[in-house]
């Protein structure tokens, strides 16, 4: 095989893993550095992912690597994919199951007790949460008082990469995200009301500090664990 | 004792350990894993002259505990928090009897913590009764991801936990501290949901719940449980390195935990020997919250005061000098009212 060719590939294998987040983190793999290399052998490909710690959580990382899986065999050409996580107390049992199929608690038999499906809905609103307190901030920070907030549609918010992050957030959770439904809404998609939003958007903002504070120890844990020079422009 | 300015400081320091994590004690690749993970927390978060070779980490003389905390580290009285960890080390990383050994030597220095696992079932709640009389315990340290043979961890609020729970009571066994690891059965849910502490905390009114770590990370939810149960504190152990590497989000931890909870229920810790307590102590007396988090309350000299020493001192009943008290706070530790988004 031509050596662009397998290059196109490469990059299109990283494409695809770019959509592929930490649900805990809400960032892409790729962007946090987790994918350690990416090889293309023909129509086959395999991915090693690392992570910041060898006992990161388990479920996250199942969730991860099964993700990463379902990326890589959607690009074109890619026949077979096979991702491995290194260097982690469950690689085997995690690789093993993804490749298999089995589920998260066929991969772990005895101790889980269901799929991964109410943690990823978990994260998944938690990312949403912090993700408008982001963009009402902004706008505060703008002059907005808490009744414009009430009022305030996704169209109101200035263009912006925070702006498209949340629209995705909803799309992701099946909620409004065109420019006329509303700033703020709770978890099933209702908005929220003057009153409670005080409140709502304080306790958003401590999920918000949670999450990038945890991201980048995330980050700083594998620099120490794989050194600086090591890793691979995202 | 740490004095700035013409200020004195009485310094408890609420979390540390004297493990043995030498090659020699390590019983597979997990015991190896672990500790090459708190290495990794070590080297990330510790200023660069504060960084140890791997040889230093693994295990400490009592020597150098002792100069490292009292002679260096400005700290008063230090609690040693156990980490059993047997499925990982020969001995145990982090036993009663290891702590407890130094600790007895030094009565005026150390407190020595026990813990307990609620899977030890009946045999375990009578071994809980004979260290509670050998080591004359005041706390636990319970670490909820602890493996045993099959199982990967435990929750506050599966039977057994409850039976041990009021087995603390009885024995004057006030203070719980809390460690959230990543394993828990099902291992499909989220491990570090502190959910299971509200519960226990509401059932067992008399007994102090203090998470380790301030939930981290899951701030957002300690914060959420601490601000309904009076109960329920916080310790700053892994959160207080950030002060060197990101001080902008160790004053939003500390902004935030004021905000929620109040300055009487925070607590300082270096979690020894991850990093050491004086640099820690020194930066945090220097610290104040930047002034564009109009948002937070001040860190105050007397808030100081009471995260470094004073809080953790109530807990344990440590008779603090005359001259380093502080006034009992009135208000209690209610978090303040939400206010709109500045």
């Amino acid at each position: 095989m031509a050596v662009g060719v397998a290059s196109d590939q490469v990059l299109a294998v990283r494409r695809a893993l770019d959509t592929v987040r930490d649900p805990e983190l809400d960032e892409s793999i790729v962007r946090l550095d987790f994918v350690a290399s990416v090889q293309v052998d023909g129509e086959r490909v395999t991915v090693e992912l690392r992570l910041p710690t060898y006992f990161c959580a388990p479920n996250f990382a199942y969730l991860m690597v099964a993700d990463a899986y379902d990326a890589v065999v959607g690009v074109p050409g890619v026949e077979r994919a096979v991702i491995r996580l290194i260097d982690h107390f469950a690689s085997d049992e995690i690789n093993a199951g993804v490749a298999d199929g089995r589920g998260f608690a066929g991969s772990f038999p005895g101790l889980a007790d269901d799929e991964l499906a109410e943690l990823r809905l978990t994260f998944r609103r938690k990312a949403h949460r912090a993700g408008q307190e982001r963009c009402a901030s902004g706008l505060v920070a703008s002059g907005w008082s808490v009744s414009d907030l009430a009022a305030g549609t996704l169209g109101n918010v200035p263009p912006g990469l925070d702006l498209d992050r949340l629209r995705r957030r909803r799309h992701e959770l099946g909620l409004p995200a065109s420019d006329d439904a509303p700033l703020l809404v709770d978890d099933d998609g209702e908005p929220i009301t003057e009153i409670d939003l005080p409140a709502q958007l304080r306790f958003a903002r401590t999920t918000r500090i949670s999450i990038e504070g945890n991201a980048a120890l995330c980050r700083g844990l594998l620099q120490v664990r794989y050194g600086r020079d090591e890793a691979v422009a995202g | 004792m740490y004095t700035k300015n013409g200020e004195s400081y009485y310094i408890v320091d609420g979390h540390v350990h004297a493990w043995d994590a030498t090659p020699a004690n390590q019983a597979n690749r997990y015991g190896e894993g672990f500790i090459n993970c708190f290495y990794d927390y070590h080297r990330n978060l510790s200023p660069e002259d504060q960084v140890w070779s791997k040889e230093d980490f693994f295990t400490q003389s009592e020597e150098k505990i002792l100069k490292d905390l009292f002679e260096d580290g400005y700290v008063d009285k230090a609690i040693f928090q156990p980490t059993y960890l047997t499925d990982f080390y020969v001995n145990g990383f982090n036993t009663t009897e290891q702590n407890g050994a130094i600790a007895e030597k030094h009565p005026d220095k150390f407190i020595a913590n026990g813990s307990w696992d609620p899977r030890d079932g009946e045999a375990g709640l009578a071994a809980l009764a004979e260290l509670a009389e050998r080591w004359q315990l005041r706390g636990v340290k319970l670490y909820t991801a602890e493996w045993k043979g099959d199982s990967k961890g435990w929750k506050l609020t599966d039977p057994w936990s409850y039976r041990y729970l009021e087995k603390c009571q009885d024995l004057g066994i006030t203070n719980i501290h809390i460690h959230k690891g990543p394993t828990i059965y099902p291992l499909n849910r989220d491990a570090f949901d502190v959910a299971d502490v509200d519960d226990v905390a509401s059932a067992f009114p008399e007994l102090n719940f203090i998470v380790e770590h301030v939930g981290l990370p899951r701030l957002e939810d300690f914060c959420w449980i601490a601000t309904q149960e009076p109960n329920v504190y916080g310790g700053l152990a892994v959160a207080m390195p950030f002060i060197h590497s990101r001080p902008r989000y160790f004053a939003q931890i500390v902004g935030e935990l004021l905000y929620w909870i109040g300055e009487d229920r925070i607590s300082f810790a270096s979690d020894y020997a991850i990093w050491t307590p004086a640099w820690l102590i020194e930066r945090f007396v220097d610290f104040s919250i930047p002034e564009d988090m109009t948002e937070y309350p001040a860190l105050t000299t007397d808030v100081k005061k009471k995260i470094l020493g004073l809080n953790m001192a109530r807990l344990y009943d440590i008779d603090v000098p005359e001259q380093l008290r502080l006034p009992e706070s009135e208000t209690g530790a209610v978090g303040a009212e939400p206010e709109p988004v500045a």
